[in-house]
């Protein structure tokens, strides 16, 4: 894959601000001083070894995670203890879960017009033919009246991610989406995220698809310790890793 | 790879002879040992024996009519007794000749149980079945109710009130503004009265005899307080549960305090203080009824059992449920009430039904303050000089009727398993 889809994102407003952002775990400092301003439309991957805090890191951004210090803007809305900024946050960006959390109880055409019909009070009739359309999209309008335990992982997270953009949201968030699936099913969940970036979604995914990077990111970041240690365009980022630790990761989970 | 053969290419040969069929399950449940095989014989003849005997008892020798206990000496059991009996059994000291009430009532809470218990059926009608079945049932027993102007207000803005909470973001305006306009008028109604402006008026409905609580019994007085007990119980303990897990300390220490103070004490002892000790602290000439506060104990008790085996339900999750709400924008009520409630009470269904199915025998321990449920008719119907001596018979019958009851709870809940879970395995 040698097409990158790197775009011109100069003029394009802030959608996403992090300034100081600080997060602790008990004494564990998870997140320390992270900076990070997302533009309208930037695709961006986050990667980093385990325990690094890349998680952690878009969890605070729609409140799963308090952050303790700092500030972080979303839409121009503040996140803060307020209820009210933080619902509208989460009307506003989509959440794509490693353990596709789907509702087990409800079907798939349930799962995701659920938050459409009491968040934003869609009509029952329209909220499913967007529901239908989503489907269609990821390819499994036929699995629609199925329940989440009748499907593959690959499928669940297919519906995780057409549940999520259900609610129209401006921002997605994919917090390691493939890593709990079978390999062979792996393609598929990534095929739909690169059609989803090629519409121009602003997305922030943490994962280790290095394909997947090299072909629809803006940005690379990584992570180590809290830390943002270096982030770059994916050409240069793969090519010419300037910090120690890049290389050190890198090199694990490219040769291997 | 030639030699392996995928399974549908190979030949598919048939289980030995010896293990199938009628002959050979025997064999290989029954006797596949000598030692198997001495047991199954030795077990067989036991039950046989008890059976014979218990039969020979029952039914041969059994005096089916008879005048008085004596001509039932010498003989099997004497189900004269119950011929003479089941009304007394079955309804207590209700007046005799309007005894066709408690008859009607238990058919009313009984039609009201199997109908709720269909699955089909969940939904807004229900609401109004048990509505006017509670009223029904309530009236026959009573024969008449007064229902005072201000309690009617107050339900007025009380479903007025519930109305919009559920309906207010899905209903249409018409809709919503009826809600309204009902909470609207309960709550300008109950504001009038309390000045003084409507007098004390209550609305009478009263078709038969009065028949006051004290002379309630049987079958009707086990299964209201069962019933009630439980349905009121329910979502009680449900709001328990929740307030267990909140995250404000206050309504969380209150919750933990009440559940383990009511667990802590056996429910006679709260019957007796129902009974006993609250009158003492209601202002003079104020009372309420035993058979009432009776019910309100068996709330309290059967609500903090079931908050815990809700909590253990709502603990069975995983924790990406929760946040998978969250992160969708839903709010706490709509969180809890379409996406932990649904998946949490699936869970706890078996170790519900048997909450359920122990305070339905437990509301027997209302004899320690003189309420007379069925066994405790069952055990007065016993005192009768003419009939003195056959206690088997009657405790035998009073079992086979409470068997009756929680053997169907417990198929439900068998059936419930399996309807709730159709198509959602993990």
């Amino acid at each position: 894959m040698v097409t990158t889809a790197a775009h011109d994102l100069s003029h394009a407003p802030s959608v996403i601000e992090l300034k100081g952002v600080n997060k602790w775990f008990g004494q564990f400092h998870v997140l320390s001083n992270i900076n990070l301003d997302v533009k309208q439309g930037e695709r961006i991957v986050i990667c980093g070894p385990s325990g690094s805090g890349k998680s952690t890191l878009i969890r605070c951004i729609n409140r799963l995670e308090e952050h303790q210090r700092g500030d972080i803007v979303v839409h121009g809305v503040a996140l803060s203890n307020d209820v009210k900024n933080i619902e509208a946050i989460r009307r506003d960006v989509g959440m794509v879960f490693q353990s596709f959390n789907l509702f087990p109880h409800l079907t798939i055409l349930d799962n995701l017009t659920l938050a459409p019909i009491w968040v934003k009070k869609t009509p029952k009739r329209e909220a499913e033919e967007i529901a239908m359309s989503l489907l269609t999209r990821v390819r499994i309008p036929e699995q629609a009246h199925k329940y989440p335990g009748q499907l593959s992982g690959g499928q669940q997270q297919r519906v995780a991610i057409a549940r999520a953009l259900c609610m129209r949201p401006k921002i997605m968030l994919f917090d390691e989406p493939t890593s709990a699936l079978d390999p062979e099913m792996v393609k598929e969940v990534l095929d739909v995220m690169i059609e989803l970036a090629k519409e121009g979604m602003t997305m922030l995914c943490v994962t280790h698809e290095m394909g997947f990077a090299r072909a629809v990111a803006d940005r690379v970041i990584f992570m180590d310790r809290g830390e943002i240690v270096e982030q770059n365009a994916p050409e240069e980022f793969f090519a010419h890793p300037k910090n120690e630790r890049t290389k050190t990761f890198l090199g694990q989970i490219l040769h291997h | 790879m030639a030699d392996v053969l995928s399974a549908n290419e190979r030949q598919q040969l048939p289980p030995p002879a010896s293990e199938t069929g009628a002959l050979g399950w025997l064999r290989k449940n029954l006797f596949s040992s000598w030692g198997n095989g001495i047991t199954t014989v030795v077990l067989l003849v036991a039950i046989f024996w008890l059976l014979t005997s218990f039969l020979d008892w029952a039914v041969v020798n059994a005096v089916w009519t008879a005048p008085t206990g004596q001509s039932c000496r010498g003989h099997g059991a004497c189900w004269a007794l119950i011929h003479e009996k089941y009304r007394f059994i079955f309804f207590g000291t209700f007046p005799y000749n309007e005894q066709w009430r408690p008859l009607l009532a238990v058919i009313v809470m009984l039609t009201m149980l199997v109908t709720s218990a269909d699955r089909r059926m969940w939904n807004a009608r229900l609401v109004w079945i048990w509505a006017v079945g509670s009223f029904l049932t309530f009236l026959l027993m009573l024969g008449q109710i007064h229902i005072p102007l201000a309690l009617i207000l107050f339900v007025a803005l009380a479903v007025g009130g519930v109305g919009m909470l559920l309906r207010g973001s899905v209903a249409a305006p018409a809709e919503l503004n009826g809600w309204r306009t009902l909470a609207a008028i309960g709550a300008i109604g109950i504001l009038l009265r309390l000045a003084g402006v409507l007098p004390p008026w209550s609305l009478a409905i009263a078709p038969f005899t009065y028949v006051e609580t004290g002379l309630w019994g049987g079958l009707p007085v086990t299964l209201i307080l069962a019933t009630y007990g439980l349905l009121f119980g329910f979502p009680y303990g449900v709001l328990l549960a929740l307030g267990r897990r909140s995250n404000l300390p206050l309504i969380r220490g209150l919750c933990v305090g009440f559940i383990e103070l009511i667990r802590g004490v056996p429910l006679i002892s709260l019957l007796i203080m129902a009974s006993v000790m609250l009158p003492l602290f209601l202002p003079s000439g104020m009372s309420i009824d035993k058979f009432l506060r009776a019910l309100v104990a068996i709330i309290l008790f059967s609500g903090a059992y079931i908050a815990e085996i809700i909590r253990g339900g709502l603990q069975s999750l995983p924790k990406g449920q929760f946040e998978a709400a969250d992160a969708m924008g839903l709010n706490y009520f709509q969180k809890t009430m379409l996406v932990i409630l649904p998946q949490a009470l699936r869970v706890v269904i078996p170790p519900l039904i048997n909450t359920f199915i122990g305070f339905f025998k437990d509301t027997s321990l209302v004899l320690i303050i003189g309420i007379f449920d069925f066994l405790n008719a069952a055990n007065q119907a016993l005192v009768d000089p003419n009939w003195a001596g056959f206690p088997s018979e009657v405790y035998l019958f009073a079992a086979f009727v409470y068997f009756c009851f929680c053997f169907s709870m417990s198929r439900y809940s068998k059936y419930l398993e399996i309807e709730l879970n159709k198509g959602t395995r993990r």
